[in-house]
Parts: structure tokens; sequence; C-alpha cells
């Protein structure tokens, strides 16, 4: 067994559409080390957002071997993987998915709501949170008094207020214009280069792919080849 | 933060929730008030003593009993005491004005009707005078009768014009007493009709028979009737409770009628609001998908959907049972001379509490079980 964060052996999933199974996944493998900040590519229907949730333990393959941080995650019953997520994987949605009646920073403390802590506690590490993502200022507004760069960036605090193991990023900046995509995306290189996060980000556009170490391309549900991108 | 989030979410559609909110306070009223209706409707028998028994014409009310069973009854073993009653019906003034007349034997009847309330001197007042009368407090408050005042009945049973004078003003021991009647002498209907239609006096509508013990009621009932029986006026004897309710059978199918129209509104308003639960849950479906993500369980999600249907409900409901009282009151200054006592009871308040707990509850349940049971992934899809 190696020592990587993610390892995925033959893992093989697909989608029943009416009578019809369609293969999303067909025997992928490959692992992921530590400190990595993985980009995934490919066409759609490649299977690369299917790949992304079972990583993150959101979805479940239909066979093979997928342990991460440790865990055999397909083995794990619902509220054991849910405990795991909590503890272990950090979110970043392509539509921030932030609740709209939470302020930025009740918003950031949701998370810590699943951990034994006093209130004072989880409201000082969301303020601390927000202030890394540069966002002290905003806490008490709503997600919709906020620019949608202003709401990722603090879907990225929620993602690291649990400090996971891990960070899932799914299109982050698929509906940011090109400046916030790169502020996002230079946010996120800090956080893998900085704090040493662990990011496995799936996007269509190569420029943001161009942050990443490496990419990972995927194609009719199999790899088709990795490149390295930055050192 | 739970309950910033559901109350913060039950109001993010406010005019839904304000409507919601609105259906389910009138809903509650309706059914409230008309509980109070049938529970008026059964009073008369909700306060009738299990102790005392009504002796009548076993043919019909309509036909009297000779004064002479009095005594007769009285020797009964398992008798304590016995008093009569005529229905006088008179009309005070115009039809409209209607309200209940009794003839009665004061002194027995008020000791056996211990519910009435007078006060010593009204009392002494009202046994001394043979032309004297008491009203109830309703019935002096509807038509502003003073002790001392000269009231005329024109009568219709028994014709003619009848002077009366209050002697009193009765007040009930309980809400459940009718205080909207008027009582007078026996006597004076008696001598009177001796002078103007002999053929009709010495004649009783019904005996009142005290008998102490409500569990000897059957065997005493069917002492008297035997006591009558292939006279002339065979007898009829039941329980004071179960001659009230062969009043109220009579109008049984209105009745059961306002209580289906209860059940149907609070169906309506269970359908009204388990559609909006629907709605709000469907509308959420990422929001709940996303919780779950992030490592809340489903039971969290439920919580939610639930605490949000509940605060619903609560308030809906508490606006409605609120709102039943100053109604209800109005309802009974409008309609007081149909329905003598028309008090909204603790048991009333209680369903009316019931009813918005289990709308809460019911309207809750698919939409909850829903939003636990879809997978993260779909519910990530999903767009509200």
């Amino acid at each position: 067994m190696s020592d990587a964060l993610v390892s995925l052996r033959n893992i093989v999933k697909t989608y029943r559409r009416g009578q019809q199974i369609v293969p999303v996944l067909a025997g992928v493998s490959f692992d992921i080390e530590a400190g990595a900040f993985l980009a995934l590519m490919g066409p759609s229907g490649s299977g690369k957002s299917t790949l992304l949730n079972l990583i993150a333990g959101i979805d479940r393959p239909d066979s093979g071997q997928l342990i991460v941080a440790g865990e055999e995650i397909g083995n794990l019953d619902e509220a054991d993987l849910a405990d795991w997520r909590a503890r272990n994987v950090g979110f970043i949605f392509q539509f921030y998915n932030l609740m709209p009646v939470l302020s930025a920073l009740e918003n950031v403390e949701l998370p810590l709501l699943l951990k034994d802590m006093p209130r004072r506690e989880r409201t000082e590490r969301a303020r601390l949170a927000l202030e890394m993502v540069g966002l002290a200022d905003r806490a008490d507004h709503a997600p919709s008094e906020l620019s949608g760069g202003q709401q990722q960036r603090v879907a990225i605090a929620r993602a690291l207020i649990t400090d996971p193991t891990l960070i899932v990023a799914d299109e982050p900046t698929g509906d940011l214009d090109r400046e916030s995509a790169n502020d996002i995306l230079r946010l996120m290189q800090r956080l893998n280069d900085e704090i040493g996060k662990t990011i496995i980000m799936v996007t269509h556009d190569s420029r943001a792919a161009g942050h990443a170490h490496a990419i990972m391309h995927l194609e009719k549900g199999e790899l088709s080849g990795r490149e390295d991108v930055r050192a | 933060m739970l309950l910033a989030l559901i109350f913060r979410n039950a109001f993010r559609h406010r005019l839904r929730t304000l409507l919601t909110m609105v259906g389910l306070a009138v809903a509650i009223l309706a059914y409230g008030l008309l509980s109070t209706v049938i529970s008026a409707w059964y009073a008369g028998a909700d306060g009738a003593s299990g102790a005392r028994l009504i002796t009548r014409n076993s043919i019909s009310l309509v036909f009297p009993l000779p004064i002479t069973y009095r005594e007769k009854i009285r020797q009964i073993d398992g008798v304590r005491a016995i008093t009569l009653a005529n229905w006088f019906g008179g009309v005070y003034k115009e039809p409209k004005n209607f309200f209940p007349q009794f003839a009665i034997e004061p002194e027995s009847y008020l000791n056996i009707y211990s519910e009435f309330r007078l006060t010593d001197e009204e009392r002494r007042e009202f046994l001394r005078d043979r032309k004297g009368c008491i009203v109830g407090a309703k019935l002096a408050r509807t038509y502003g009768f003073k002790v001392g005042d000269t009231i005329t009945l024109q009568g219709r049973v028994f014709p003619g014009n009848w002077d009366f004078v209050i002697r009193g003003i009765y007040t009930g021991r309980d809400a459940k007493t009718d205080v909207s009647q008027m009582l007078f002498h026996w006597d004076y209907l008696n001598e009177t009709l001796k002078k103007r239609w002999p053929g009709r006096a010495n004649e009783v509508g019904v005996y009142v028979v005290d008998i102490g013990d409500s569990a000897r009621a059957a065997e005493i009932s069917r002492a008297i009737d035997i006591q009558f029986k292939n006279s002339n006026a065979e007898t009829l004897t039941e329980t004071d409770r179960a001659f009230q309710l062969g009043f109220v059978s009579r109008t049984e199918s209105i009745v059961v009628a306002i209580r289906l129209v209860s059940y149907v509104v609070i169906f309506i308003i269970l359908a009204v609001m388990a559609n909006t639960m629907a709605m709000t849950v469907r509308e959420r479906t990422a929001e709940y998908a996303t919780l779950k993500a992030l490592g809340f369980s489903p039971l969290f999600v439920i919580l939610l959907i639930y605490g949000e249907s509940l605060a619903i409900a609560a308030i809906g409901g508490g606006v409605g049972i609120a709102a039943t009282f100053p109604v209800a009151a109005l309802f009974a200054k409008t309609l007081g001379k149909f329905f003598p006592v028309f008090d909204v009871s603790s048991t009333t308040v209680g369903l009316q509490m019931l009813w918005a707990l289990l709308v809460g509850l019911i309207s809750a349940f698919f939409p909850a079980r829903r939003a636990a049971r879809v997978k993260i992934v779909d519910g990530l899809r999903s767009i509200g």
C-alpha cells in the first residue's frame, strides 16, 4: 500500500438512465500525494466530476478500492461517511452553495456546528478564516450582497474552517469573470503553497488548470494522460 | 444557529409564508368557532345532572300530566325531592324576542336546580310574590331587565296577556348553566287557568325528580313508569341529560354537518400548508444537499424542515387561537339567544393546538423524507 493521500484502484462507476446503463468511469487507478494541487480536465461526460464526487465521499463507486486519508471510504455507511467528510473534506462549488439566509460569517461558521466547540471560539475562527480570504470587512453581509468572487472566497473560507485533509473544487471559477477567477485561483494556490492543503480541482479552463501542480486528463471514463505544470 | 436557520428560512418568501399563516389562522379560528357552536348545542345536556330525572307524558311533551302524579312519584323509593315545570311559550313584545319561559313550583325547583344562584333577598321576594318571576343574567342583559320591572308576555300556549314583576336576576354556578331563561310561579298560571279555562288547570308539563344517587337512575325511572302504566297518562322517565340530548338528537344532522365542515377546513389548510412546504423544500434541494456534503446528517435536514413547518404552524395557529376568543364573544353577542351558553372551552383550545401541531407535522412529513433521502450528487445538480 502506498503512502498517497488518495488512492484509487480499478474504480468503476455507471449511471442508470431509464433502462439504459451508462458507463462513466471504467477502471480508473491513480494516486494523489498529500500536498498536491491537481487539476482534472476532460470534455463533458468524461467522468471528471464523478471522479471528484467519489474522492469527496458524496458518491460511491460500483466497484474498486477507494482509499482517502487512510480510510477505505467505499466501506463506510452513510453516517460514518458524513462524519468522515466533515473531518477530511472542504468543498468549493461552482455556484458557491452558500446559505442565502446566513451572513458570510455564519456561512463560514456553519461546518463548525458539527464540532464540539464553544460559540465564541467558532465565531473567532470564522473571522480568522474570513480575514485569510480578505473578507473580514464583509462578515455581516448576506451572500446576495456580495459579488460572485467574494461569495466564492466565503466558500473557500468555509472549506478551510475545519482544517480538512483535502479540498475539492468543482469548476470553482466557472461562474466568475476572468479577474475574479484569477483572484480565486491565486488564493487556492496560496492555500496549497503556504499551508500545504491538498487540492483537487475539476475545470474546463486550461488557464485555471495552469495554477495546479499537475493536470490529469480524462476521456470516456479513462485516464488519458498526466502532465506536470509547475514544480 | 439552527434556530436562526429555521426562522430565517421560514420568512424567506414573506408573502407566501404570511399567506399560509393567515390561512392557518383562519382555519384554526373557524375550527374553534364551529367546535364552540357544537359545544353550545350540547351545553344543556352537558350542564344537566345525572341525579335528576325528568318524567313526561309518554306520548309527547305536548301532552300534560295530572298534578296528582306529584305525590305518587314522591312516595317511590329512592325519590328525594320532586318539582314541576310547564313550558309557557309567551312572546315578549314581538315574536322575534324569543326566550324560554317556565312556570315552576319555586321553592322545590330552586332547591333541585341549585345551579341557579339568587341572593337571599331576591329568593325571598320571588317566593313571596305569586306574580313574581326571575330572569337569567344573560336574558336581563339582552333586554335590559331590572329587578322591579313589570313585563308583559302574550301567551301562545296559554292565550292572553300575562304580567310579571321581576323579583330577581339569577346567575349560574358555572359557565354551563343556562342563564337565559325566565321562571315564574306555576300557581299563578294554574289559578289563572282555573278561572279562564278550567279544563286546562292542574296540569303539569314535566316532573323533575331528584334521586340523589345517579346509580339508581334506571331503576327509579322504571319504578315511576310502572306506577302509571295503563293509566290515561302513561309516563316516560329519563335522566335530565338524556332528556336534553333528546332535543339535540332532533338536530343531529346539523351538528354532524358542522363537525364535517370543521374537519374539511382543517383538511384544506393541511393541503395548502403541505403545498407550501413541498415548494419550499423543492426550491432548497441544493442547499440541503450542500449541508449533507459538509457532513450534516439527514436528521439535521429533517429537523430544519420540521422546525420551519412547526414555526409557521405555531404562529398561524397561535394567532387563530387568540382570535377565537374575541370572535366568539362577537358571535355570542349576535346569536346569543340561540345559544344560551357560548364559551370557548379549554378542550376546544386544546384541540386547536393539536390540529395546528398536526398540520405542522403532517405537511412536513413527505418533503422532509424526500430531502433526507435525495442523494447528495442529485441534490447538488438541482436548481431551485
